[in-house]
């Protein structure tokens, strides 16, 4: 079906569109009912001017969910910006430092990563290789050490050597662990109590390819580190990513970037009109 | 998670239904409907529940389920029994060589768990065969992800041949598998970047490796969390490569795992483990009649 009959069948092909970019049932059920309303009230029949208002609201009802939200990162008035990164395991973490540091670094401040995560093997590579190729600095202990220390001495080496940004890498972790997720708040508080205001973001990497699942991800992260913001990874799939809308209306989480590759420059701004675009693309196409 | 187990769901359903004694087709579709509705949210893929809904309605409408004593009971074990019959029914052990050294390769999106898989089970033949295996570093596009591998290989004290990041990894393959020859190795683990199945060329190297190696067991990683892409993605890597098998990992989270129905049904590949954990022993067989339990939040 495409656009040109707007009809009923259109509008369940709607549902399973927004259904296959795991949006949910709920969530996709609610959309199409106020997409109809929007539709009629419209009086849209065209095919272009339906799908515009199909976009439009779908955008109108992204924003809704996130008044006086913010999507920009929060940098500190004075002294080091801290960024906490966590996520369940694979999801990106790594990587997105190793982008960000790099366009922060182009913009001129002064970047030093902590590599928190001592836990996964190659870890501690990982991340330096990145600081290598970003040109950037890095605090790291020995593979198997403790993370708070380790996190504990990037903070200390922020302030001292008056360094802009400070990115803290942290091990992935399932957020069902709950020993795991008390370390995770542990580290978080490390850093408050070197920098009251700190971490001035925790981000929360999700994988774009992730199900319903995520949902669970953002709230219990958000339990335990109080996340600031998503970073939405692996867009150049074939996923797209439409948890995102859920975990909007239930916890106003603004996303903040996506990722669309491994290369240092495959970093966005998130814009909601692309990703609400991309939950249906294919119906548009068809 | 909020998330209603099946059972519950279609008790709810049924009570509606029972007050009034007898069942209707209405009644039937709104059975369906909940079926229809958990397996969503568990992030079964929406072409495969549809396609699973259809067989579960037609065997219930076939028999005298629904004026039995406990519709809802009967329905969750036709459903479940379904379930499980599309999953495999039984487990399915490694492919294995009738001459050494067996060959296992490695393929999956990025951030699946394809090494720590390959530590996983390079370590379990280790100890369930007292195995000696090889493991080859064939991902030189991750940055450190040789580095990985060889701290895995440090761990559990299995061997890993590495040429670096210059090498082409069909050619690192090829020495690799000289050098499994000229040790006597009995096992060869390919561990390659991940890779999106999209992603032509990066495709065509995974068959080019397949080309050289013969591999008796190319094995799909899967992350358990993944959701309707499940099938896009197992669909893709199959098409090219024709997996012999599945892991499906991180099954120590939350996620009800919809993926594994979904995987299943796209390529018809038994899955063959499933992940556990971060740790070298984090590795079980995959059970069917568990996952589909899972699935159904039972
Ligand atoms: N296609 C694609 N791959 C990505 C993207 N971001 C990260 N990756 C890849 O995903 C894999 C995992 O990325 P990492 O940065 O190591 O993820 P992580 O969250 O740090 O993983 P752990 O530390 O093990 O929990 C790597 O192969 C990355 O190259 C993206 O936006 N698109
Ligand atoms: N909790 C849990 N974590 C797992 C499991 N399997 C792998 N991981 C974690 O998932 C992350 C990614 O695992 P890798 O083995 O690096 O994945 P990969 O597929 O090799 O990643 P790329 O090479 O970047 O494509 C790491 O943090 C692993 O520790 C599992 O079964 N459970
Ligand atoms: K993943
Ligand atoms: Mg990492
Ligand atoms: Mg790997």
């Amino acid at each position: 079906a495409n656009f040109r009959h707007v009809d009923e069948a259109f509008f369940d092909d709607l549902e399973e569109a927004l259904i296959e970019s795991d949006v949910g049932f709920e969530t996709a059920m609610k959309i199409s009912d106020s997409l109809r309303e929007e539709v009629k009230i419209q009086n849209a029949k065209r095919p272009q001017d339906v799908q515009n208002v199909v976009i439009e609201k779908l955008v109108d009802i992204y924003e809704e969910a996130g008044k006086n939200e913010n999507n920009q990162i929060e940098f500190a008035p004075e002294g080091p910006t801290i960024i906490l990164f966590v996520g369940v395991n694979g999801v990106g973490k790594t990587t997105t430092i190793g982008k960000m540091a790099a366009m922060y670094k182009k913009q001129g401040k002064k970047v030093l990563l902590a590599a928190a995560d001592t836990f996964r093997a190659g870890a501690i590579q990982q991340l330096n290789e990145w600081a290598v190729r970003d040109g950037v600095d890095i605090v790291k202990h020995k593979e198997g050490g403790d993370p708070a220390a380790v996190v504990f001495d990037g903070v200390k080496k922020a302030k001292a050597d008056n360094y802009d940004v400070l990115f803290v890498d942290t091990a992935g972790r399932l957020q069902n662990k709950v020993n795991l997720m008390n370390e995770l708040s542990k580290m978080k508080k490390i850093i408050t109590r070197e920098i009251p205001e700190a971490p001035h973001e925790v981000l929360l990497v999700l994988d774009a390819t992730t199900g319903q699942n995520a949902l669970n991800q953002a709230k219990l992260f958000k339990e335990s580190t109080d996340v600031t913001g998503i970073i939405l990874t692996k867009l150049d799939g074939t996923a797209r990513g439409g948890i995102v809308l859920p975990i909007r209306n239930e916890l106003h989480l603004p996303v903040k970037f996506v990722g669309l590759g491994e290369q240092v420059d495959d970093l966005r701004p998130f814009k909601p009109q692309d990703f609400v675009y991309g939950l249906f693309k294919g119906l548009i196409e068809a | 998670m909020a998330f209603e187990g099946l059972t519950e769901r279609l008790q709810n359903a049924m009570k509606k239904i029972r007050g009034k004694g007898k069942v209707t087709d209405a009644d039937l579709r709104e059975t369906m409907r909940e079926i229809r509705l958990a397996l969503l949210e568990a992030d079964v893929n929406f072409d495969v529940v549809k396609n699973f809904v259809k067989t579960v309605r037609d065997r219930a409408s076939g028999t005298k389920v629904l004026e039995g004593l406990n519709p809802a009971q009967q329905i969750v074990k036709i459903v479940d029994e379904e379930l499980t019959k599309t999953m495999g029914e039984e487990a399915v052990p490694l492919n294995k060589s009738d001459k050494i050294p067996t060959i296992i390769m490695m393929s999956g999106l990025q951030g699946a768990g394809k090494t720590t898989t390959v530590g996983k089970l390079a370590n379990k033949l280790k100890t369930d065969e007292k195995a000696r295996p090889l493991m080859i570093a064939a991902d030189i596009y991750r940055p450190a992800a040789i580095d990985q591998l060889v701290q895995v290989g440090e761990q559990i004290d299995v061997p890993v041949f590495e040429m670096g990041t210059d090498v082409n990894p069909v050619e690192i393959v090829r020495k690799g598998l000289e050098k499994a020859a000229e040790d006597h190795n009995d096992y060869v683990f390919i561990d390659t970047a991940g890779r999106l199945q999209i992603d032509e060329q990066l495709m065509q190297e995974l068959s080019d490796i397949k080309e050289l190696a013969h591999p008796d067991e190319i094995l799909l990683v899967i992350d358990a969390m993944t959701g309707q892409n499940a099938v896009a993605t197992a669909e893709g890597f199959d098409k090219k490569l024709d997996i012999t098998g599945v892991v499906l990992t991180k099954l120590d989270g939350d996620t009800r795992g919809g993926a594994a129905l979904s995987i299943r049904a796209a390529t018809g590949k038994p899955i063959k483990f499933v992940g556990q954990g971060e740790k070298m022993a984090d590795l079980d067989v995959f059970h069917p009649d568990r996952m589909a339990s899972r699935i159904l939040g039972m």
